[in-house]
């Protein structure tokens, strides 16, 4: 965890406390306040703190889904490193946590909301003392206004609730937080996209709703009158009200709504977003080739008008033979020196495994098929070229990204690019099976002769590691030990069976790298990367002349 | 739209709903308010709820992912057959259990929960999905090899026919072979 992310957790986390403590005083201790209390207790301060936290919850929730400001506002910090880029990053995660605080929150203001009914209700029929009697009796007529929103005594709770803008609003917009909530599970998220999808769209009734939610304005405080009325000296004397100087009849007003205030930029910048979103997807894509890949993987190579991308980015691509409103993420595999940029697609689910088939009977250019582009997103890790020697990990599918990196590498070396100061790469290649990825082991091969060809051979050092071999692997690999080319990959290098022993690839490192900076970079599980940095701590030399390792907690 | 398994979604719906209805049912008890038998009635739909909704049931496509400990809650539905495993039966359980939910404020959020979990499951059981119990894989990853590998071989290894293994006279050369093993002779 990088410790801006941290950072940003406790100052998120420290912006709630505050609101949740400073409206809860507010509302429990102000003066104004005083007669309601009398009839509702501490659940009043209970239901207006939650409901505090989430207004700005609610405003925050929809600012890390708008990509593409964050991309534009990424770009304007590019002088800030790259700390602020990470941030803007976890934005689902982030997405994520305020949710998780909008329902905790939502839980207790209807909780303390329920309870508050229920004693304006009992108030109102007069089970409690005289105070609370005399003040439920206040009417909205003449020259009194009333405190308790409960006028009628033949309702009930549960139809006050329902014929209320409140009420209404609010069973509404927690129904839709609950449809929402429960379709964002991860089973069925992963599992069922377009029903988290469409369900998730439940936020612009949510959002409507809250909007509305108060302008019924029954949370009602004392207002000032003239003379005023001191609710300390007046309390018991109910009697003397109007009669007497010091205690005219108590007056109550509502509070102004004000969640449309925090919520308001938020919502129009969300507008903003979709709105670029949809521009972005009306521009020409053009497809300048379309490849089907062994094991049925699909690349596409696209062409857009002032598309310019990094190392590492990753783009949305829609399809709307396939269908109208899904957007899938795919890390893009071109480098930015092509003046063209790719994605490589497997078929992982019903989306992807349309887009294969119709590529494969058809050509997607020939009968027309649209397809919008929304991107790039994502860090770009420049840090890869700056390293002399640099030792790139990539496991299962994290290997995407650097195909990216590789062919970056490669195009900056022929270019002589000063930007460049890799003159060495470890690359190693963690997969249970090389099914699916058979394009990249093409790719390494075709870097492979072109370094040759240039008697650069020992520019880049790969090794394979075939974590998920069985019996049959090893009897295929003992039967074909002579040949000159690995039996799975075609490549020269030899294919490794199980995991890496670290230990020695550190030491083989170190060893042709006696003097070098060494930059270690992974794309994969994060156990990895703990066992990578604590290697990379391990084989450091304290010796400033010697190798020296670091690692790099970039996600690709 | 087409491989979604309503049931999956009408489960988590479900499961939610029955933890708030106990949620609501237990302030609507600790408020003591009017008509709370209808709240202490929720505690207890609540939690029953939430013990049939608990384990997840098989998915028809991919890897079933259970909840934390669902297994003992898994054998306990599994045995009531169909009841438990036709949908139908569920979205009809479901819909009269939320009803008395609506009398009271505190568990009327329960009780629209709980219908739309019922719709949900109506929904499923239209497209004849069924509640399959997630049981523990048994271990058929090794090759089934049978018994008689323990034993000790009744029968000597298979070779060529006689014929073949007989030395040929004409060719002495190529019928020689060296031992391995130095050969002594027989000497009974």
């Amino acid at each position: 965890m990088t410790s801006s992310w941290l950072d940003l957790q406790v100052v998120w986390m420290a912006i709630n406390i505050f609101l949740f403590l400073w409206f809860y005083f507010f509302y429990d201790l102000g003066d104004q306040f005083f007669y309601t209390r009398h009839i509702l207790g501490s659940a009043l301060a209970w239901a207006r703190a939650p409901a505090a936290v989430l207004n700005f919850n609610c405003l925050l929730i929809l600012l890390p889904v708008c990509r593409n400001l964050l991309s534009l506002i990424r770009g304007s910090f590019m002088c800030c490193g790259r700390t602020m880029r990470k941030q803007l990053d976890k934005n689902i995660s982030f997405h994520k946590l305020v949710a998780y605080m909008i329902g905790l929150m939502t839980a207790v203001h209807t909780i303390a909301h329920f309870l508050n009914v229920e004693w304006y209700y009992n108030s109102r029929l007069g089970k409690y003392d005289d105070l609370s009697m005399a003040l439920s009796s206040l009417d909205d007529s003449g020259n009194t206004t009333f405190l308790n929103p409960i006028r009628s005594t033949t309702t009930t709770p549960t139809l006050l609730v329902f014929t209320s803008v409140a009420g209404i609003t609010g069973v509404i917009i927690t129904l839709s937080l609950i449809l929402i909530i429960t379709s964002s599970m991860e089973v069925i998220r992963r599992s069922y996209f377009e029903v988290f999808w469409f369900t998730h769209h439940l936020f612009i009734v949510f959002f409507a709703g809250l909007v509305i939610h108060g302008a019924g304005r029954i949370v009602r405080s004392q207002t000032t009158t003239n003379p005023p009325h001191n609710a300390t000296f007046c309390k018991d004397r109910i009697d003397d009200w109007g009669k007497i100087q010091e205690c005219p009849v108590p007056q109550f007003a509502g509070g102004f709504p004000q969640t449309w205030m925090w919520v308001i930029g938020p919502m129009i910048l969300y507008v903003c977003e979709r709105l670029l979103r949809f521009i972005r997807y009306m521009q020409t894509v053009k497809y300048r080739k379309i490849v089907i890949r062994p094991s049925k993987v699909l690349e596409l190579q696209l062409v857009k008008n002032g598309f310019k991308m990094d190392v590492g980015q990753y783009v949305f691509l829609n399809c709307p033979a396939i269908s109208q409103l899904e957007w899938h993420p795919f890390t893009m595999t071109s480098a930015p020196e092509e003046d063209f940029f790719s994605v490589h697609i497997r078929s992982v689910g019903d989306w992807t495994q349309k887009l294969i088939i119709t590529c494969t009977d058809f050509k997607l250019e020939t009968i027309g098929i649209r397809m919008g582009v929304d991107g790039p997103f994502g860090t770009a890790s420049e840090d890869v070229f700056d390293y002399e020697v640099a030792m790139l990990v990539g496991a299962g599918i994290g290997v995407t990204p650097f195909a990216s990196i590789l062919k970056s590498i490669w195009y900056k070396f022929k270019d002589s690019n000063p930007k460049l100061r890799t003159r060495k790469i470890y690359f190693y290649w963690l997969c249970r099976e090389t099914h699916a990825f058979e394009w990249f082991a093409d790719l390494l091969q075709l870097l492979e002769r072109e370094m040759e060809e240039r008697g650069m051979g020992s520019f880049l050092t790969y090794k394979l590691y075939l974590t998920g071999w069985d019996q049959s692997h090893a009897n295929h690999v003992m039967v074909h030990a002579d040949a000159d080319t690995d039996v799975v990959t075609g490549l020269k290098q030899k294919t490794n069976y199980g995991r890496p022993n670290w230990d020695k690839e550190f030491e083989q490192v170190r060893k042709e790298n006696p003097t070098s900076v060494v930059g270690t970079f992974l794309c994969g599980p994060a156990v990895l990367a703990t066992v990578l940095s604590k290697k990379c701590v391990k084989y450091t030399d304290v010796d400033p002349r010697k190798t020296k390792f670091y690692f790099n907690k970039e996600n690709f | 739209m087409g491989k979604i398994e309503w049931a999956m979604w009408a489960n988590e719906q479900a499961l939610a709903a029955g933890l708030i209805l106990l949620t609501g049912g237990i302030v609507g008890v600790a408020g003591q308010f009017r008509d709370w038998e209808f709240a202490a009635y929720a505690i207890a739909a609540g939690v029953f709820v939430c013990l049939l909704e608990y384990p997840r049931g098989k998915r028809n496509k991919g890897t079933s992912v259970e909840r934390t400990g669902q297994y003992c809650f898994t054998v306990c539905v599994k045995s009531f057959g169909p009841l438990t495993r036709n949908y139908y039966v569920r979205a009809f359980l479901h819909a009269a259990i939320c009803v008395p939910g609506g009398f009271i404020l505190a568990t009327v959020l329960g009780c629209v929960c709980l219908g739309i979990a019922s719709l949900i499951y109506l929904a499923a059981a239209i497209r004849g999905e069924q509640w399959e119990p997630i049981l523990p894989r048994k271990e058929s990853a090794r090759k089934p090899v049978g018994e008689s590998i323990k034993l000790p071989p009744q029968n000597p290894p298979p070779r060529p026919p006689a014929e073949m293994r007989r030395k040929r006279a004409e060719d002495l050369e190529a019928a020689a072979y060296v031992n391995p093993i130095t050969v002594t002779a027989n000497d009974d």
